[in-house]
C-alpha cells in the first residue's frame, strides 16, 4: 500500500503534548529520507522523522514492517542504502557508548553458560576497556540495575533457567547498567505477563523522565497507547507519527496493518489487539476493520 | 612392575616427554578456542579449516618452505574466507563451507599424490603423530599456542559479549566484525599447531569434545573454559599412557579418552544424565528447561 505519511504538526495534536511531558525540544534522533534493507530487499523506504530527548516512543507495525530494521539503523548496525541518520548530532554508530540495544528474545542463545549477573555486567564491558576487569563501581551498578528490575535474587541463576518475563527484565537491567542516553529496545514487552509489562514500563518511564530517550518496538497496541508518549506507525514507510493515542485511530491502524486488525471491547473505551494470525473466521464478538480506500 | 614404574617408565623416553608436553599444550589451547567454537556453533567450520590446511602443507613441502607456514597460511586464509562468505549470505552457509572444505582437501590430496611414495607421509598428516614431535616443533607449538591463549585472555570480556549477543555488543561500540575475524584467525592457528599431534581428521574432536563435556557440567563461561582445559589435559595424559602400553595410535587414543569423558558426563551429568529426575527435585541443583516457558 502506498500510504502517505501523516505527520501532524505538534500544535494540532490532541491529548498529551507531542514529544510527551518530558519532551525537551532538543532533538536526539533525526532521520532524513532513510531507505534501508538487506541485499536487494528494501525494508524501510524514505523514512523521515525526529525524536526529542526524553521521548518515550513506541514503534508499531505488522511483521515485516521494518521495525527491527529501524532499530538496527539507529544502533548503527545496518548502514542505510540512502538518507541520513543522526543520533545526538552525529552519524549513527558514532556514539555507540551512549546507546543500549536490546535484541529480540528469539535471537538470543538461552543455553549460553552465563548467569543473569554476567549478562547485566556485559552492559559495563564497553566502558571498561581492553584487558580491564570490572571494579567495585561496576559491581555496584550491576547490583542496582538488578534491583531496579526486581531481579536482585536471580544474580547467580543461569540465564536460560529464567522465565521469558524474567529474561526481559535481565536484558533491561543490562541496558540500565550501561547508563545510556538512548535505549533501543526490540519488543521489550512481547510475551511477558501483565505485571512484568507494568514493571518494565515503569522503569522506562522513569528513564524518559530523567531525560533518556527510549525507542521500543511493540505489538501491544494497548501498551503503546497507555504507557508510551509517542507512536510511530510503520509499514515500510511511515504511516503516522504523533502522540501515543494515535494507535487508537482505527483508520490509521487499518492503513498500518493492511486490514488485519481486531478491535475488542475493553475496559477504557476499547481494547485494541492485532490479528497476526490471518484466520478466516473471526471468533464471535470480534469485527475486522477494513482498510480505507486508497486515495 | 609396581605402580610407580607403570606411571613413570613411559616418560623415561625423550619422545614420550616431548609428546606429553605437546599433547598437553595442544589439548589446552584447543579446549579454550573450542569453547568459543562450541558456543558459536563453529564445529563444522573447524573441521573445514583443518582439512583446508592440507594443500598448504603440501605446497610448503614441495617448495621446501616450513610446513607450519604453509599450513598456517592455508588454514587462516580459509577461516577468513569462511567469515567473509558468512557475512555475504546468498548460499546456505553450511553448503558453502561444505563445498570449500571438500574442494581444498581434494586439492591437497591431488598435490600430495604427485610426491613419490606419498602414502605413509599422508597418513601421518591425516592422523597425526604426537610422539614424532621434535624439540623445534615443540617450541613452535609453545609460541603459537601462547599467542592464542594470551589473545583470548586479554580479550575475554569482549569475545564473550560478542559471542553471546553480537548485535548488542556491536551497538554498544565493540568491534564485533573484527573480533569475529580474529576468532577465526586464532582458530586457524590453533588447528595448525594441532595437526601434528592429532592429525587433520581428528582436530575437530580436540576442539569440540572437551568444551561440550564441560558445558554439560557447568553453567558459567569461565568455569566451562577451565573445566574444558582440565578435561583436555587429563585426556592427553591418559591417552598417551594407553598409547604406550597398548601400542595404539596416540592422537586417536587421546580423542577416544575425551569422547569417553563426554559420554560419562552425558550419562551422569546434572542436566542430561540418569540422575536428572532426582536433581530436578533438588532446588540446590541448577537445571535448565529445554523449552521457553
Amino acid at each position: 500500500m502506498s500510504a502517505e505519511a501523516l505527520e501532524l504538526p505538534p500544535s494540532s495534536l490532541p491529548g498529551p503534548g507531542f514529544g510527551g511531558p518530558h519532551g525537551t525540544g532538543v532533538v536526539a534522533l533525526r532521520l532524513a529520507v532513510v531507505t534501508a534493507g538487506y541485499g536487494s530487499r528494501v525494508a524501510l523506504e524514505e523514512i523521515s522523522f525526529e525524536v526529542d530527548r526524553g521521548s518515550l516512543l513506541a514503534v508499531i507495525g505488522p511483521n515485516g514492517a521494518g521495525k527491527s530494521t529501524l532499530l538496527r539503523v539507529l544502533a548503527g548496525l545496518l548502514r542505510p542504502i540512502a538518507g541520513q541518520v543522526q543520533v545526538f548530532g552525529a552519524p549513527a554508530g558514532a556514539n555507540a557508548r551512549r546507546i543500549a540495544y536490546m535484541p529480540q528474545s528469539e535471537l538470543v542463545d538461552w543455553e549460553f553458560p552465563v548467569s543473569a549477573g554476567d549478562v547485566v555486567m556485559m552492559g559495563r564491558y564497553p566502558r571498561l576497556g581492553i584487558g580491564r576487569g570490572p571494579g567495585r563501581e561496576d559491581h555496584e551498578r550491576v547490583r542496582q540495575a538488578l534491583a531496579t528490575v526486581g531481579m536482585a535474587h536471580a544474580c547467580d541463576r543461569q540465564i536460560g533457567t529464567l522465565s521469558g518475563g524474567q529474561r526481559r527484565r535481565i536484558f533491561l537491567a543490562r541496558a540500565l547498567a550501561a547508563d545510556p542516553d538512548l535505549y533501543l529496545l526490540d519488543e521489550p514487552v512481547t510475551g511477558v505477563d501483565a505485571t512484568t509489562q507494568e514493571d518494565l514500563m515503569d522503569v522506562l518511564e522513569a528513564e524518559a523522565r530523567a531525560g533518556k530517550t527510549v525507542v521500543a518496538t511493540t505489538h501491544d497496541l494497548l501498551c503503546a497507547a497507555e504507557r508510551f508518549q509517542e507512536a510511530l506507525l510503520l509499514n515500510r514507510r511511515i504511516v503516522a507519527h504523533g502522540p501515543a493515542n494515535l494507535v487508537r485511530d482505527q483508520e490509521l491502524l487499518a492503513r498500518t496493518y493492511g486490514g488485519h486488525v481486531l478491535v475488542l471491547p475493553g475496559r477504557a473505551g476499547e481494547l485494541l489487539a492485532i490479528d497476526d494470525a490471518h484466520h478466516d473466521q473471526p471468533p464471535p464478538g470480534e469485527r475486522h476493520v477494513r482498510p480505507a480506500a486508497e486515495p | 612392575m609396581d605402580l610407580a614404574g607403570l606411571l613413570f617408565d613411559p616418560f623415561s623416553f625423550a619422545f614420550m616427554r616431548l609428546g606429553l608436553a605437546a599433547a598437553l599444550m595442544v589439548g589446552v589451547v584447543c579446549a579454550v578456542m573450542g569453547s568459543f567454537v562450541v558456543l558459536k556453533g563453529l564445529a563444522f567450520i573447524g573441521d573445514a579449516v583443518s582439512h583446508a590446511a592440507l594443500p598448504g602443507l603440501v605446497v610448503a613441502y614441495l617448495v621446501g618452505a616450513p610446513l607450519y607456514l604453509g599450513a598456517g597460511v592455508a588454514a587462516v586464509a580459509t577461516a577468513l574466507a569462511i567469515g567473509a562468505v558468512s557475512r555475504r549470505g546468498g548460499l546456505r552457509f553450511d553448503t558453502a563451507v561444505g563445498v570449500l572444505f571438500a574442494g581444498t582437501f581434494a586439492l591437497g590430496i591431488v598435490l600430495f599424490s604427485t610426491i613419490r611414495g606419498y602414502t605413509t607421509d599422508l597418513l601421518s598428516y591425516l592422523l597425526g603423530y604426537v610422539l614424532g614431535i621434535g624439540p623445534g616443533d615443540l617450541v613452535q607449538v609453545a609460541i603459537l599456542g601462547g599467542l592464542v591463549l594470551g589473545t583470548v585472555l586479554v580479550l575475554r570480556k569482549e569475545l564473550l559479549f560478542a559471542t553471546f549477543d553480537p548485535a548488542g555488543a556491536a551497538a554498544s561500540g565493540l568491534p564485533v566484525a573484527f573480533l569475529e575475524y580474529l576468532l577465526l584467525g586464532l582458530l586457524g592457528v590453533t588447528i595448525v599447531i594441532s595437526i601434528q599431534a592429532v592429525g587433520i581428521i581428528l582436530v575437530v574432536a580436540m576442539l569440540v569434545t572437551p568444551p561440550a563435556t564441560a558445558q554439560l557440567l557447568v553453567v558459567r563461561f569461565n568455569r566451562m573454559i577451565t573445566l574444558a582445559a582440565a578435561i583436555a589435559a587429563i585426556s592427553a595424559v591418559v591417552g598417551l599412557y594407553l598409547s604406550f602400553y597398548l601400542n595404539v595410535a596416540s592422537g586417536a587414543a587421546i580423542v577416544l579418552v575425551e569422547t569417553l569423558a563426554f559420554l560419562v558426563a552425558l550419562l551422569l551429568g546434572p542436566r542430561t544424565g540418569f540422575r536428572r529426575r532426582r536433581a530436578a527435585a533438588d532446588p540446590s541443583v541448577i537445571t535448565r528447561p529445554s523449552s521457553v516457558p
